[in-house]
């Protein structure tokens, strides 16, 4: 089989199976969040944290508990790192530094899983599997409790209650991330993936030479990395490692555990709203964009230019040999374009422009379709913000699912979209304006930029897959990476909430024929417009000096 | 429910083709007049209410100081232009409240300081106090006599009298005011052509009708309406993250200029980064400055647009309401159907002919001067070619005129006795004069009735002639303004205190939604409370004073300036016209506002696609030579570059002032069409128009000292 037809097929495959899923998916997590009854479980860990399930909060109430719940967890996090020696399981590692420490326990507890060290050789089995592996499930299930309570601010109506964290919290990770990742560890231990708590094993490798290392409970971990679009891995290199994900088969597994949830939200969203088409014209906005940004990176890898791609027809440095270029540009576009971060190969190592549209599927903000629930909360902002400027056009002030869009709505969208892009930039200007900051770059040129301007857009907006060629351990990027990702998570869910609030006291207005219809392909395309105009304006700068400058000759 | 005749014509006046108010937008004389205003917005403490040209306003003062420090012609050449921005933008504001201000000036005029005849007492008219207008207060009782001019707003009490009102609303035909009806209102300012009349003043002093108006026109206490402020914060937010992007651009310049040490200083590209000039320039090409900068001028625009049809909107909130108006309240009589019923057939009986029937019929109504027996009189010269007689001509006519107890009219012409009226009037009168009406004509009469018609009966001593079938008329065009209005998800309800089948049978013929028949002021308010809470903004007109809560209750509430002041003040807006149908182009003018204020932000952003195009190379193909491949435009040099992006951004704001004081262009029809016309001109335009500005601009000044 040619190559190109091969790749042709894998994508069309994967589109095709999450299609499949969209709807039973979807469906399945609409009766999790919207239904009266609670489990045996889940009611013994209601009694347990002393949660009242059945009452429900304010927005203001909720955000707080995101914020608290998140907040215990990074404390925890940071103990159990800096503790690590004194615990079980430790495998004799040494307590984390408190500069990696932070920036570790910020980075999995905000679903980015940045990951400034290598996992085999700092953490112990209890910081994996207690720590790490259980901010991979919460992390996500607290996305997908935000965009739920956003959702609910559409579908109700003239009320100040927005549902109960607790409850989204378990039932997201009870409900929606434990089976999926159960069943999903099980083929993936079947594709060759490990799963074990020795303690170091010795290999042997192809060269005859004899390699150490120590395992870990690597499936369930990988599946749960993607499907939360955590993207922290067991392994240093990630899903390259032949242990984590082992053949082109897992491959095509992880890319699809890393967007299925972000694409079936969509359905959720309809079904909430109680318009099905609604949800339609999100995850074509969504796929749109996926698309495109698929298809400008796979033929910037494909038709890379250079003496040795083009003798053999790509780029290959960087990649796996049993993925190939497309494959692992599918790959990367899959991590970059939801929040996951989790790699299988070096995005280094990509064309100057292939690289460069890897950093705009993240400066997109992640919505394409996103991490597990913050891409549905992040499209969501936008098809407000879009719907504003077309409402006017049609002559109405603006309204989206028959709330309006007014001066309170559109103040809490523009700070939601205000936050990241200024974190990106204000933490690559920072980084390029000191010396602590430039220190740490191994390449120079457009190229180094690029590489700096890769890792803060990564942490800024929670996405956790890194360039590499800075030397990102020190002092000043772990405490300023840290800070982008945990304000880059926190800060725009605070507005996000709030608007949440604010459409859900709303009384609906009837939709008419003057009305802006939201679901028509008209309204995909403007959504995809905005979207991608709004974020070319605002970092085109930056990439001109980077990716742009790099590779256009 | 009010059911009086409106002194309006009685056609409704044909849609206006054009909706544009034409002529003399571009009037340079205009512009010059304004400038001093404009010149007087430059301070800061007025500029910052205006976020985005507030950051113009810094940069252009920032660059002054730098072009000071340094001076070179590409950095003058800068400043000046930006200091142009926003005296553009400024000019923009400034002549649109330059038109309120003319209007302003007429409605001084009629505001002259007159005095007023205070009554001691509201009975006795000989005894009063002669005082200025302004000394009057609220409840105060004033005689005003023909030749006078109405002292202050208020009631007539007492008398009726022709009034001269084209002071205030432009229209010279004298209008009638009278005591105790729902035309009792009368306007401080106008005149009294006839007769006297006692007047309470219902205005508190200073607060009259006309002090409000000159408020209104000249924009004295305008208030940012909802959409605005939400436009505006939008906005700002686009100002800072294009500020945040050019600041952080420099450690990024500074680092790719110093990897590149071979590369000489430019007056774009230093060591120490992107020069200020050149930076500021960048800010200010990106940041929405043609939205910014016509904002306010659409919003003043909006409501002058309502002036120069004679509405006055007592606030811009009223007016933004107007363009998500979804149910239209409106008046069948004067509204819908013409102020009366009106002949539309004759039926003859007993083996009369049309023709007979028509003639008697016709002459029956000659002394009858109510508008129902005008038309019978018309249509029978009409359909049949009767000519119609004075009753002068006919000598020995003796005319039988209508009263309300005989309820008939009619003649007695040689010998022959007609009679015309209401059914069971003339029926009487048919068998008191040894007729036996037969079961034919009941049949005709209930008919008629049952169609929503209103019978009249037409008999010769003894006999029935036959049956006049008056009904309502429709006024002409209704029809395709309610198609119109159903395109643009507007729902019409037609009021009326018919009974339900007359009301149907109308409501079909015109076209509306739906109707309220044998409505009372109660089923009004009810009716509105219902759409309202449904979610639907409710939109009437009104002018008797029962019509008051109605218009409190619904979100555009238009009194018609001939009603009472109870509607006028419980209403938002005024129509001085009072033509009910100009409710419809409220409503489009509201729409119109807010497409404006849409179109010219798609535009504007839309805009700096190019600007990137100019500036992003200009800067930067210095260090990175590859980047030369985005000056697609291929402009001259990186000066010229720079300064046709910034003259561009300029000019633009006074190219589309016209466009932001008349609207753009509306044609009612559903979302999805509008939405598409309008991102095809604004926003494909926007990416494209920039384009084409910016290389023919730099094809002018790559010749200018400094520029290359």
């Amino acid at each position: 089989m040619p190559p190109t037809l091969a790749g042709i097929l894998f994508i069309a495959s994967l589109l095709l199976a999450l299609a499949l899923c969209h709807k039973p998916l979807g469906d399945y997590m609409y009766r999790v969040y919207t239904g009266a009854k609670h489990n045996a479980v889940e009611r013994v860990i209601y009694r347990l944290v002393g949660v009242q399930p059945d009452g429900e909060q304010r927005w203001g109430v909720y955000a707080r508990s995101v914020l608290a719940f998140s907040l215990i967890s990074i404390l925890f996090l940071y103990a159990l790192q800096r503790l690590q020696n004194h615990l079980y399981l430790s495998l004799g590692m040494q307590p984390v530094e408190p500069a990696l420490a932070w920036n570790t326990a910020v980075s999995f507890v905000t679903n980015t899983n940045w990951q400034a060290y290598s996992g085999e050789s700092t953490m112990g089995h209890l910081v994996q599997t207690a720590g790490l592996a259980v901010q991979n499930f919460v992390s996500a299930a607290v996305g997908m409790a935000v965009a739920i309570t956003v959702v609910r601010g559409f579908a109700r109506t003239k009320t100040d209650m927005l549902g109960n964290f607790w409850v989204d919290l378990v039932r997201g990770t009870i409900r929606i991330l434990l089976p999926i990742s159960f069943v999903a560890a099980l083929v993936l231990t079947a594709g060759g993936a490990i799963q074990t708590f020795a303690d170091h094993s010795t290999w042997t490798t192809l060269a005859g030479g004899h390699q150490t290392f120590t395992p870990g409970a690597v499936a369930s971990q990988e599946a749960i990395k993607d499907l939360g679009t955590n993207g922290g891995g067991i392994f240093n290199v990630n899903s390259a490692h032949p242990f984590e994900n082992p053949t082109s088969w897992t491959n095509w597994l992880e890319i699809f555990l890393l967007l299925v949830i972000a694409f079936s939200l969509p359905r959720t969203f309809g079904r909430m709203v109680g318009d099905h088409r609604q949800g339609y014209a999100i995850v074509a906005v969504m796929g749109s964009i996926a698309v495109i940004s698929i298809g400008l990176t796979n033929w910037a890898e494909l038709s890379a230019g250079g003496t040795v791609p083009q003798a053999i027809g790509a780029a290959l440095e960087g990649r796996e040999a049993r993925f190939g270029t497309s494959n692992s540009a599918m790959f990367a576009s899959a991590t970059t374009l939801t929040s996951t971060g989790s790699v299988d190969s070096f995005h280094d190592s990509y064309t100057a422009l292939g690289g460069g549209m890897l950093i705009f599927n993240m400066l997109l903000g992640e919505v394409a379709p996103g991490g597990a629930g913050a891409g549905l909360y992040g499209i969501l902002i936008l098809a407000v913000i879009t719907v504003f400027v077309a409402g006017l056009m049609v002559g109405r002030t603006p309204e989206y699912l028959g709330k309006k869009i007014g001066a309170r709505e559109i103040k809490l969208a523009s700070l939601y979209f205000l936050i990241t892009p200024t974190l990106v930039l204000l933490g690559t200007a920072a980084a390029m304006a000191t010396e602590a900051g430039r220190s740490a770059m191994l390449n120079s040129g457009p190229h180094g930029l690029s590489e700096l301007l890769y890792a803060y857009t990564s942490a800024s907006n929670n996405n956790g897959s890194a360039f590499a060629g800075v030397s990102v351990n020190t002092t000043f990027h772990n405490t300023t990476l840290g800070l982008c990702m945990a304000f880059g998570r926190f800060v725009p869910i605070v507005p996000a909430l709030a608007l949440a609030g604010s459409l859900a006291r709303q009384a609906p207005v009837p939709a008419s024929a003057g009305t802006l219809p939201t679901h028509r392909p008209q309204f995909v395309g403007m959504v995809v417009g905005v979207t991608i105009i709004l974020v070319a304006l605002t970092f085109l700068p930056a990439l001109a000096l980077g990716p742009l400058a790099e590779g256009i000759h | 429910m009010s059911t009086h005749v409106l002194p309006s014509p009685g056609k409704a006046p044909a849609p206006r083709k054009d909706r544009r108010v034409g002529g003399g937008l571009l009037d340079p004389e205009q512009m010059i007049r304004s400038l001093p205003d404009a010149l007087a917005k430059l301070n800061p403490v007025t500029m910052w209410r205006n976020p985005v040209m507030f950051t113009v306003e810094i940069g252009a003062v920032f660059t002054t100081a730098l072009a000071i420090a340094d001076p070179s012609w590409f950095a003058w050449a800068i400043v000046v232009w930006l200091w142009l921005t926003v005296i553009f933008a400024n000019l923009a504001e400034a002549v649109a409240e330059g038109r309120g201000k003319a209007q302003a000036a007429t409605l001084r005029a009629a505001k002259r300081d007159t005095t007023a005849r205070r009554l001691r007492s509201r009975d006795d008219r000989t005894r009063w106090d002669l005082i200025g207008a302004s000394e009057l207060q609220q409840g105060d009782h004033v005689i005003v006599e023909a030749g006078e001019t109405v002292p202050g707003d208020g009631d007539v009490i007492d008398g009726i009298a022709s009034v001269d009102e084209s002071a205030i609303t432009g229209e010279s035909a004298p209008v009638i005011r009278e005591s105790g009806g729902d035309r009792s209102a009368v306007t401080g300012g106008t005149k009294v052509l006839s007769d006297q009349i006692i007047v309470r003043i219902t205005q508190k002093p200073g607060e009259s009708f006309v002090d409000r108006m000159i408020a209104l026109v000249e924009g004295a206490n305008r208030q940012k309406t909802p959409n605005e402020i939400a436009l505006n914060i939008l906005l700002a937010a686009l100002t800072i993250i294009f500020l945040v992007a050019t600041a952080t651009m420099q450690p990024l310049a500074i680092f790719s200029k110093a990897v590149n040490p071979g590369v000489p200083d430019s007056l774009a590209l230093t060591d120490d980064g992107v020069t200020g000039i050149v930076l500021v320039s960048l800010v200010v090409c990106l940041i929405p400055t043609t939205i910014g900068a016509l904002l306010s001028a659409i919003g003043i625009a909006g409501m002058d647009r309502l002036v120069q049809r004679n509405v006055l909107a007592m606030s811009g909130r009223a007016v933004e309401a107007a363009g998500d108006v979804s149910t239209l309240l409106l008046d069948k009589t004067g509204t819908i159907t013409l102020g009366n019923r009106q002949a539309s057939e004759f039926v003859p009986v007993n083996g009369i002919t049309e023709r007979e029937l028509a003639e008697a019929a016709q002459l029956s109504s000659l002394a009858d001067e109510t508008p129902e027996g005008r038309s019978i009189v018309v249509h029978a010269k009409q359909a049949y070619g009767l000519r119609e007689r004075r009753p002068g001509e006919l000598a020995h006519a003796a005319w039988v005129p209508f009263t309300a107890q005989t309820r008939m009219s009619g003649v007695d012409l040689d010998g022959r006795e007609i009679r015309k009226g209401a059914a069971t009037a003339v029926m009487k009168w048919v068998r008191d004069t040894g007729g036996h009406p037969t079961d034919e004509v009941g049949h005709l009469v209930d008919g008629i009735s049952a169609s929503g018609g209103t019978p009249l009966v037409v008999a010769e001593k003894g006999r029935v002639l036959g049956v006049v079938h008056l009904k309502d008329v429709v006024k002409e065009g209704m029809r395709e303004r309610f198609d119109e209005m159903r395109r643009m998800g507007i729902r019409t309800i037609m009021i009326t205190g018919d009974n339900p089948l007359t009301a149907k049978a109308i409501a079909d013929e015109a076209g509306v939604d739906d109707f309220l028949a044998e409505a009372t002021p109660e089923d009004k308010l009810a009716l509105i409370r219902k759409e309202q809470k449904g979610g639907r903004l409710v939109a009437m007109t009104g002018d008797g004073t029962n019509d008051a809560p109605a218009l409190a209750q619904s979100d555009v509430g238009v009194a018609m300036n001939t009603g009472t002041s109870a509607a006028k003040e419980a209403g938002n807006m005024v129509d001085l016209d009072s033509n009910p149908t100009k409710l419809i182009e409220i409503v489009q003018i509201g729409k119109q506002m807010l497409i404006t204020r849409g179109a010219l932000t798609t535009f504007s952003i839309a805009n700096d696609i190019a600007k990137y195009f100019a500036i992003i190379p200009a800067m930067f193909a210095a260090v990175h030579p590859g980047l030369d491949a985005l000056n697609i435009m291929r402009l001259a040099g990186p000066q010229s570059a720079i300064l046709a992006a910034v003259i561009f951004n300029a000019l633009v704001i006074i190219a589309l002032i016209p466009l932001a004081l008349r609207g753009v262009r509306y044609r009612p029809s559903s979302a999805s069409k509008l939405l598409s016309r309008n991102l095809y001109v604004y926003g494909l335009g926007g990416i494209v128009v920039p384009f084409i500005g910016i290389k023919l601009i730099d094809l002018l000044i790559q010749f200018l000292p400094g520029m290359s």
